[in-house]
């Protein structure tokens, strides 16, 4: 018997109003560190977004080791694109950690205590246990990055899928990052990450998805984030595609 | 001022004071979070023409059927306002304006037209509350406070407001955490797998009923300023979310006593000649709050940079 | 005949909606609409208190310019509160909006209640400015509404190009030193005359539907920003005057209420029926497009199910197609594609019988343009590297109706071919 990949992805097409945005990927991702790479507006967020449910897809179908997301939700853990929240919100480091594990609590009442400890855990680990009972506001753009990691690592899950973690963050917290991410690979634990830095591909993972719209390639690293196949994704639009776009633009604005 | 006094005259006010304050307290830390403060506003005024309608219709001024038609009246705006916002591309205030406006004139319309304005349900109701209004007048002493007969009649508000201020604590309570995601990040408790949507519209609704349970007692345009106040106050004292929410009910129930108190019963006791509307009196009392709270936090700030 | 006071009383109001709808529209291209409810409401305790005071001096209470000086100056610090409020930084702009509204119109409601209790008369009629009531207005108070209005609407005019620039881009504008603070001041001051103009008339709870309703009206009948004044004034001034008429008939109804309702009408109606952004548009447009879609892929269903049965690629279209075969082809259910070939047939694009549809030579004409543009968009995809067949077939069955014939022309030169599909035909995988 095969094991079921992390996730799946089959005919998966999303499209804002007429605005295609992920057209007909289909697309194993496969165990260990993968990175979803392509130029900008080519879909990878909205492709992450997809597969989590979080924007209708017109088409397609979507597994998580095999199985429907609604049956194996609390094995997905999830980091939003460095979160448009509102950060005077009256809560504290460990608060936001907290909320990763609210699935698992009842509604009301206190957090309770193994929960707590798993979130200050997963807060040691990006390096901020001593930051736990600072409001987040008052955090610098790295930290409050770390600690976001933090709340994907307390949701314990199998598959941690990312958007953009390294976007706008310190050299230190990128390096914390990769080192967690490193540290979740070698529990056997997989993780999918959206990612705009194409110099640090090899460095960091070790499968690519090449994606501007549909997918251009996909595998190891080492064949499959090749030139061609990166300047096929960057380069080569679909001039049809595009122009038909534009058309569609052109008939709502007349 | 005897007892009997006091109980006949000051306390069901003072109770329904206390009461919206605290039920209206509670809520206003959701709106204030979530960016939301102006759609308390658009459902105070909105829920007039489901309450004047409902009021035309059972030809009495009953609880239960005003607070349907007021929740009904409130959910029916809620949606309207993102229609009108989607289909005529407007930014949220413009569409929320559009809305609330429209509705409380029709329920001004309805009032005149339905015979529905009464001594019961008329206009400086709507404008002013009429918290000065409630009188208990069975009391005759302590003794008719467990006196069954007597505490049947007590205003029938009181009961509005109890049962509402009720299911808004329990159901805030039950919805503890999953209200804290949707107002710090929705997007992450959908992709937890939690109800964003109809959590979002039952905090509407619950407002709604909050504001046609205090919109008796305090008039439907105050009922704002124990909304935002409140909460808007402890957004500049605390960073502790349960502070922030569970202070919010006791600040507002805080705000409703004093005011109350300030209103007519302290004057009076000072031997002042002087009434004032309390309803006003809260709702001032609420601005001032937020302002001595705004300088006491710019103070801090300032005496901070200084020291540092 | 219109007695002399009430002519001058609708002129008054026309006006007043008409600077009103002026002064509207560039608030709410800026944002600020509901700046408008903040000022209005914040009014009360000004009149309240210029009220009192021209009372204790001896003067007439009822006087109307001390009365809007006051509510002028209430509405000023309600703006300067709502901006000090929002520069905390903890309290957003809304929340500042709606503590301002509520605790200025609380302290007015105490400072009314307690006029009440006093000897005198100065707090006689206040409670008009709540709801409004252009019955009771005389004509000198038109005169005085109709002036402040008038002011309003010449410096709009005057400054119409800063205005508009500073709505349109302010970023722009604050790089070009354009100062947009002062224009931004001007807009402010220009919102607390408009409505301390209209307090008497439509009374302060509901003044900013005045300022917001003409104007979200205008912009769904109209991209341009000078059409749009105009509509938004027009709007304004109508729904205006036929508040302050409904209100000398029945003086019970309150003035604001009768404007608001008239704008509101004139909002729902352009919110149904605005040609483009209305709703019945948007919806028509859509199932518009949805038959347009539909039409094509029933014609190159009959047009290919010809060609399985025999027909060399470019010939089909004198053969009878089984509607079943053309809904399996699509996968739709049959009484889909029934109801299409009965629409069809009312095209004369197709004839019917026994569950059979015939293109006709309009058909068979238009299904060749169909099937040539599927066909040239799925070869060029898959020249463009599209890795699978399938997906090309899917994607093209997207794209290909926003395919203008001179893009089909480039994408296969050759005019006549007709080149054959890069995929098995028939059933679709559903």
């Amino acid at each position: 018997m095969t094991i079921a990949p992390p996730l799946s992805v089959s005919h998966l097409t999303v499209a804002y109003g007429e605005r295609p945005a992920v057209w007909d990927v289909t697309w194993n991702a496969p165990t260990g560190l993968t990175a979803i790479v392509g130029p900008n507006g080519a879909g990878k967020s909205t492709l992450l977004k997809a597969t989590l449910g979080l924007v209708p897809a017109l088409s397609g179908e979507v597994r998580f080791f095999g199985r429907p997301l609604e049956e194996v939700r609390d094995r997905i853990g999830y980091l939003p694109q460095r979160a448009s929240v509102d950060w005077d919100f009256p809560a504290t480091a460990l608060d936001v950690v907290c909320m990763a594990r609210y699935p698992r609590m009842r509604w009301w009442g206190p957090v309770p205590r193994r929960h707590r400890d798993a979130a200050r855990a997963a807060l040691a680990q990006v390096g901020m246990e001593g930051f736990a009972e600072r409001q987040i506001g008052k955090l610098s753009g790295g930290q409050q990055q770390r600690v976001f990691l933090a709340r994907a690592l307390a949701q314990d899950a199998d598959l941690v899928l990312m958007d953009e973690p390294f976007a706008a963050v310190d050299a230190a917290t990128e390096q914390a990052i990769v080192t967690v991410l490193r540290d979740l690979v070698a529990k056997g634990r997989h993780v999918v990450a959206v990612h705009h830095d194409l110099g640090t591909v090899p460095d960091y993972f070790s499968s690519v998805l090449l994606i501007n719209a549909r997918v251009f390639a996909s595998g190891p690293v080492g064949e499959a984030f090749t030139n061609a196949n990166i300047g096929a994704t960057y380069g080569a639009r679909l001039a049809l595609l595009d122009q038909a776009n534009v058309r569609a633009a052109e008939a709502r604005a007349s | 001022m005897t007892i009997r006094d006091f109980l006949m005259l000051d306390l069901p006010p003072l109770l329904a004071a206390l009461m919206a304050g605290a039920t209206c307290g509670l809520l206003g830390s959701f709106l204030v979070l979530r960016r939301e403060s102006l759609v308390g506003d658009a459902l105070s005024h909105a829920v007039l023409p489901g309450i004047v309608l409902a009021f035309a219709i059972t030809g009495a001024r009953s609880g239960l059927p005003m607070l349907v038609g007021a929740m009904a009246a409130g959910l029916l705006a809620v949606v309207l306002i993102s229609v009108v916002q989607r289909a005529a591309r407007l930014d949220p205030g413009a569409a929320i304006g559009a809305i609330f406006t429209t509705f409380f004139a029709i329920g001004l319309v309805l009032m005149e037209t339905t015979g529905a304005r009464s001594v019961d349900l008329d206009l400086d109701c709507v404008l002013f509350g009429q918290l000065e209004t409630l009188v208990w007048a069975q009391a005759e002493g302590l003794h008719s406070l467990v006196d069954p007969v007597a505490l049947e009649g007590l205003p029938r508000q009181l009961g509005l407001l109890a049962g509402v201020g009720l299911v808004v604590a329990v159901v805030v309570a039950a919805l503890w955490r999953p209200l804290k995601l949707i107002c710090f990040d929705p997007g992450y408790a959908a992709a937890l797998g939690m109800p964003s949507r109809a959590l979002e519209f039952g905090l509407a609704l619950l407002v709604a009923a909050a504001a046609v349970a205090a919109f008796e007692s305090v008039g439907s345009i105050l009922v704002v300023a124990m909304l935002v106040c409140p909460a808007a106050a402890l957004r500049l004292m605390t960073d502790r979310y349960g502070a922030q929410v569970l202070g919010g009910a006791a600040l507002g129930a805080a705000l409703g006593g004093v005011g109350y108190a300030l209103a007519g019963p302290v004057p009076a006791a000072l031997g002042l000649d002087i009434s004032l509307n309390a309803a006003g009196v809260i709702g001032t009392l609420g601005g001032v709050m937020v302002a001595v709270a705004a300088l006491v936090r710019a103070g801090v700030r300032r005496a901070r940079v200084v020291t540092a | 005949m219109i007695a002399y006071n009430t002519a001058v009383v609708l002129l008054g109001c026309a006006l007043l909606g008409l600077a009103a709808g002026t002064v509207g529209t560039f608030s709410l291209l800026r944002g600020r609409a509901l700046v408008a409810d903040a000022v209005g409401h914040a009014a009360l305790p000004g009149v309240a208190i210029a009220a009192l005071i021209v009372a204790t001096l001896g003067g007439d209470p009822r006087s109307l310019p001390p009365l809007l000086a006051g509510a002028a100056t209430a509405g000023v610090l309600g703006v300067l509160a709502v901006q000090a409020l929002a520069r905390t930084g903890r309290i957003r702009e809304d929340a500042a909006i709606a503590i301002v509204l509520s605790s200025f119109y609380a302290l007015g409601v105490a400072i009314l209640s307690w006029l009440q209790t006093q000897p005198g008369a100065a707090q006689a009629g206040l409670s008009k400015f709540i709801l409004g009531q252009a019955a009771a207005m005389r004509a000198e108070d038109a005169v005085v509404a109709a002036s402040v209005a008038g002011v309003c609407l010449l410096v709009c005019l005057v400054m119409f190009q800063r205005l508009r620039a500073v709505c349109f881009d302010p970023d722009f504008c604050r790089m070009q030193g354009l100062g947009v603070q002062k224009v931004d001041l001007l807009l402010l001051g220009l919102l607390v005359l408009v409505c301390v103009a209209g307090l008497q008339a439509v009374g302060l709870i509901l003044v900013v539907a005045l300022l917001v309703l003409p104007a979200a009206t205008a912009r769904l009948l109209t991209f341009r920003l000078p059409r749009m004044l105009a509509i938004s004034a027009v709007i304004g001034a109508v729904c205006g005057a036929a508040g302050a008429w409904v209100s000398a008939l029945r003086p019970e109804v309150p003035t604001g209420a009768a404007v608001v309702l008239a704008l509101a009408a004139v909002f729902t109606v352009a919110l149904l029926l605005a040609p483009e952004r209305g709703l019945l548009a948007q919806v028509y447009t859509h199932l518009r497009r949805r038959l347009a879609a539909d039409t094509e892929h029933f014609l190159r269903a009959a047009w290919e199910a010809q060609e399985i049965a025999g027909a060399g690629p470019g010939t089909a279209g004198d053969r009878w197609a089984p509607i079943g075969a053309v809904a399996a082809a699509r996968g739709w259910r049959i009484g889909r594609a029934r109801r299409l070939a009965f629409w069809l047939a009312q095209r004369g694009l197709v004839a019917r019988a026994d569950g059979n549809v015939h293109l006709t030579p309009r058909g068979a004409a238009a299904a060749r343009r169909a099937v040539r543009a599927h066909r040239a968009v799925e070869h060029h995809l898959l020249a463009a590297g599209a890795t699978d067949i399938a997906s090309a077939d899917r994607l093209a069955d997207l794209v290909e109706h926003g395919l203008p014939p001179e893009m089909a022309a480039r994408l296969l030169p050759e005019p006549s071919a007709l080149p054959a599909s890069p995929h098995q035909l028939g059933e679709r995988r559903p």
